[in-house]
């Protein structure tokens, strides 16, 4: 079963949906999401994956297809970044409201202005609000199996929720990684094909997409958010049941090296590789640390959250994007909020690397760790922290 | 033509309506104002398309009118998203149906309609409707022209004809209304060369009607644009709106037409077109209009009524007769 592979990861992304057996997919050139759809549209071209590729003309477009594609019945797939998820903004509420299971790729970018193509998070931060499943994997191996996933959570008929992966731009799309590859047998046996419950077929016709007077509207909010939140249950049993089937095991918080850890550091998507070769250093050099990495944002998971963070004396929190003006950077206001109806809850330190594109090595983790510890000491001049910034 | 002045090709609608379905696919207890043109020509569009077929909808005036949860007015499969992307959502229903049809998981395909407003086609989805023309999907585009944005309260846009008084055309010291003349968005969507093309009316339904028939079946893309009588945003009598419809074409503001593969076809002819003033003078959103501005506009509908002419071979009917006033600038009807 499966084999082992090298690849660039926006390959192996478009491996995955095709695996996954998308039947529509509408897409718009962004960088750098662009090698997922080039490689869908070439294997589409080639006759490889039996699907309709429609190049729309703006992403707007493309999330306004995918719901009319989905809408049928047919599973539906679309990739983006950036300016194309801000455009796509006004649609992404409508595609969760309307319950259409549409998996989405995001491949994170910063946000104009100043235009940049480079890595970030302020791009799906601003989108943190669509109701929609949003995961972030860290390496390629995740990128692949949770596209593969995201069909089976998104389609279930618990949950009928659409669902982003997202992966940080460049640093992860355009990174060539060995990789675990599952055969096509395999996914169709976990992957059984899309059923959904109504579709637009003039046999039995619906009304999709009524308007909601104030009577209705906040009961339909309320069963959104009860549906979100309690999909958690399906996303972890789907999860389980790869791990079965591959051995590879996904948690919504993934703990490393965390147990007993004074301090932990808290970040997302890729950025977790580079703070675990830190975390090893400092181990190493006999500090008490380690690294919480929180895979799944929404639904936002308290429980295992504050189980990860509960028993540290201090947490650092990194975000990739700025909130400008705002209480906190997005991932800090979260987990803040979530510790704060704790007894006994850590001291939380809030620090905003990596924006558009600026490297982050393991130095830089262990450079905010010093820091971290040493503003703890003294009492915080801050609420949060711009690491890096010159002048 | 006859001598009660009836062209040959309009003599025996006076048969069609007992050909006409009578099943109603767009029905009653929906909330339109008295009056209301667009819901008349929806239902006729409706009874055109019968029941095989799947709609996409813009916000606007008949999706508020038409789907307040929990009821709905349509009968079709019916999804309405936002205002701007119906184009592109009835291009991921075709899309949706074509791979599910080419799978095996759908027996046939069913007809695929986008249907919005004035704001929704020429303004706002513009782009999303010329990208689905484009790429050549197999949908007929339903334009709902009533010339303004009446569904937020009557906002002027881009198909607002010259002239008119909207909430933010108002006429004033330093203004007439409107400014600027209508869109031509037939002219658009011709220029794009789908296959077929047609501006309609409700009060002209077995036009209507038979347009409908041959934009669906027509394979790849189909625009019609329906002028869409409205009282509440054109200030006029309710009972009017079937009489105005008609003014419109008789006038020569509004000529029907269909433009088939690039070719232009006058499917209602009218043998002497009647003076502007017959169709401004009922309706409120004129009334502040003085003699050049009136005296414009009916030299305008001449010279494109004359340009049109010419595109579909047709003869030229005969001129209003029209004489200067006093003053020189103002045109006036003799009959």
């Amino acid at each position: 079963m499966g084999h082992r592979k090298g690849m660039e990861v926006s390959i192996a992304v478009s491996h995955a949906v095709a695996l996954a057996r998308a039947e529509a997919i509408a897409a718009y050139p962004i960088t750098p999401q662009t090698h997922i759809v080039e490689h869908l549209s070439s294997m589409v071209a080639n006759g490889e994956l039996e699907a309709e590729f429609v190049n729309v003309e703006s992403e707007h477009s493309a999330m306004s297809a995918c719901i009319g594609m989905s809408a049928t019945g047919a599973r539906t797939y679309t990739a983006t970044s950036a300016q194309g998820l801000a455009l796509m903004h006004e649609i992404l509420f409508i595609a969760s409201a309307l319950r259409l299971p549409i998996v989405m790729t995001v491949a994170n970018r910063a946000l104009s202005g100043p235009l940049s193509i480079w890595n970030d998070h302020s791009d799906i931060m601003a989108a943190k609000d669509i109701g929609w499943i949003q995961i972030f994997v860290k390496n390629g191996q995740e990128a692949f199996d949770h596209t593969v996933m995201a069909f089976k959570i998104a389609e279930n008929s618990k949950v009928l929720l659409p669902t982003i992966i997202n992966m940080d731009g460049f640093i992860l799309t355009h990174v060539v990684e060995a990789m675990n590859f599952v055969d096509q047998e395999m996914v169709d046996k976990f992957l059984p094909p899309y059923s959904p419950r109504h579709t637009l077929d003039p046999k039995s016709p619906v009304t999709m997409g009524a308007f909601a007077m104030p009577e209705i509207y906040t009961e339909v909010k309320m069963k959104h958010q009860v549906t979100l939140t309690d999909s958690q249950q399906v996303i972890t049993s789907v999860w389980d049941e790869w791990a079965n089937l591959t051995g590879r095991a996904y948690k919504p918080v993934e703990r490393y090296k965390a147990d007993n850890a004074s301090t932990l550091f808290l970040t997302m998507g890729c950025l977790g590789e580079v703070a675990e070769i830190a975390v090893d250093e400092l181990q190493a050099a006999g500090e008490s640390v380690g690294l919480i990495e929180l895979r799944l944002w929404r639904p936002f998971p308290f429980a295992e959250l504050r189980a990860a963070l509960a028993g540290a004396n201090l947490v650092i929190i990194c975000d990739r994007a700025l909130s400008p003006g705002g209480a906190a950077p997005p991932v800090l206001a979260e987990v803040r909020s979530a510790l704060y109806a704790l007894s006994h809850r850590p001291q939380t330190l809030g620090y905003i690397i990596g924006l558009g594109g600026r490297d982050v090595s393991p130095e830089s983790f262990k450079d905010i760790y010093a820091k971290a510890r040493m503003e703890i000491a003294q009492g915080p001049s801050q609420e949060f922290y711009l690491y890096g910034v010159r002048g | 033509m006859d001598k009660f002045g009836v062209a040959n090709s309009q003599k025996y609608d006076v048969y069609a309506s007992r050909l006409m379905p009578r099943e109603e696919f767009f029905t009653s207890g929906h909330r339109s104002c008295q009056g209301c043109g667009e819901a008349l020509a929806v239902r006729w569009v409706c009874k055109a398309v019968g029941k095989d077929a799947i709609i996409a909808h813009a916000t606007g005036c008949m999706e508020i009118v038409s789907s307040g949860y929990p009821q709905t007015s349509w009968m079709h499969p019916w999804i309405h998203v936002a205002f701007e992307n119906t184009s592109a959502v009835a291009a991921g229903i075709d899309s949706g149906l074509r791979i599910l049809h080419r799978k095996g998981k759908i027996d046939h395909m069913p007809k695929v309609l986008a249907m919005g407003g004035d704001g929704a086609t020429a303004d706002i989805g513009l782009q999303s409707l010329s990208g689905a023309m484009e790429r050549g999907h197999n949908f007929t585009y339903v334009c709902w022209d009533n010339e303004a944005y009446m569904n937020t309260g009557i906002q002027r846009s881009s198909s607002t004809p010259f002239g008119a008084m909207t909430t933010t055309s108002p006429p004033g010291k330093q203004s007439f209304g409107q400014s600027t003349w209508k869109k031509n968005m037939v002219a658009i969507a011709v220029a794009h060369g789908i296959p077929y093309v047609a501006t309609a009316s409700p009060s002209y339904p077995f036009d209507l009607y038979f347009k409908v028939k041959k934009a669906l079946e027509t394979p790849g893309p189909a625009y019609i644009h329906v002028l869409t009588v409205c009282p509440t945003g054109w200030r006029s009598a309710t009972d009017l709106s079937v009489r105005l419809g008609r003014l419109a074409v008789e006038t020569g503001v509004f000529p029907l037409y269909e433009v088939v593969e690039g070719r232009y076809r006058l499917t209602v002819e009218v043998p002497k077109l009647k003076p502007i003033t017959t169709y401004l003078k009922p309706q409120g959103r004129f009334r502040h209009l003085r003699e050049p501005q009136i005296n414009f506009i009916q030299q305008q509908i001449l010279e494109r009524y004359e340009l049109l002419m010419k595109k579909c071979e047709a003869p030229y009917p005969e001129f209003p007769s029209l004489v200067p006033s006093e003053e020189g600038a103002l045109w006036i009807s003799k009959d």
